[in-house]
């Protein structure tokens, strides 16, 4: 599973890449996490809002940290 | 998109019919002059319809958006009612006195939608 944070690496991009980990980590999945920073590549997804998160390539959520268990739902 | 991280305060995305009537081009073009005047983000209605996951959750977790249809067929906003999407102010060109066919696209025209548009997003106009 390819998991990819979107978000030009403020401080709220950072946040989402810790949880997304952690949500990874307790799923016991196996994934590799991208950090997207170039805006042209963001927006290349269709994304408006950051920070963002996509799930090989299919965004599931945008402008917002949801944090570790609403992540979960999202790599299930 | 501007050229600096959106994550502190998203700017309000913006959607217009653009449709061939001469109401649907002045739609289009208040909404270009909108973002950029930079009181909102234009987004692609085409990636809502093309059911482009990026634009529909960008829609999902924005703060505000704003749908501009040139007529009461609503063709934009029906288009983000179609994916599920109900959180959206909608203004209408018609309904602020312009008629379809028998609209002059101008510059006064486009300030004035401008003008309701940036007092339905609550901004200075």
């Amino acid at each position: 599973m390819k998991i990819q944070i979107l978000g030009t690496g403020c401080p709220k991009c950072h946040k989402l890449a810790a949880e997304a980990e952690q949500a990874a980590k307790e799923l016991g999945l196996s994934y590799e996490l991208i950090k997207v920073t170039d805006i042209n590549e963001i927006m290349g997804f269709g994304v408006m809002i950051t920070p963002a998160l996509a799930v090989d390539g299919n965004v599931k959520f945008a402008g917002k940290v949801p944090g570790v268990e609403e992540i979960k739902k999202h790599l299930k | 998109m501007s050229e600096v991280c959106a994550c502190g305060g998203n700017p309000a995305l913006l959607y217009t019919c653009s449709g061939a009537a001469d109401v649907g081009e002045l739609a289009d073009l208040a909404t270009r002059q909108l973002s950029r005047s930079k009181k909102g983000a234009m987004s692609c209605l085409a990636g809502i319809g093309g059911n482009i996951s990026g634009f529909i959750k960008s829609t999902e977790g924005a703060d505000k958006v704003l749908v501009i249809d040139g007529c009461p067929l609503g063709c934009a906003r029906k288009t983000l009612e179609e994916k599920g999407l109900q959180n959206f102010k909608h203004l209408t060109i018609t309904e602020l006195g312009f008629k379809k066919g028998q609209t002059e696209v101008s510059q006064v025209s486009i300030d004035k939608v401008c003008a309701s548009a940036s007092e339905l997003l609550g901004l200075c106009k």
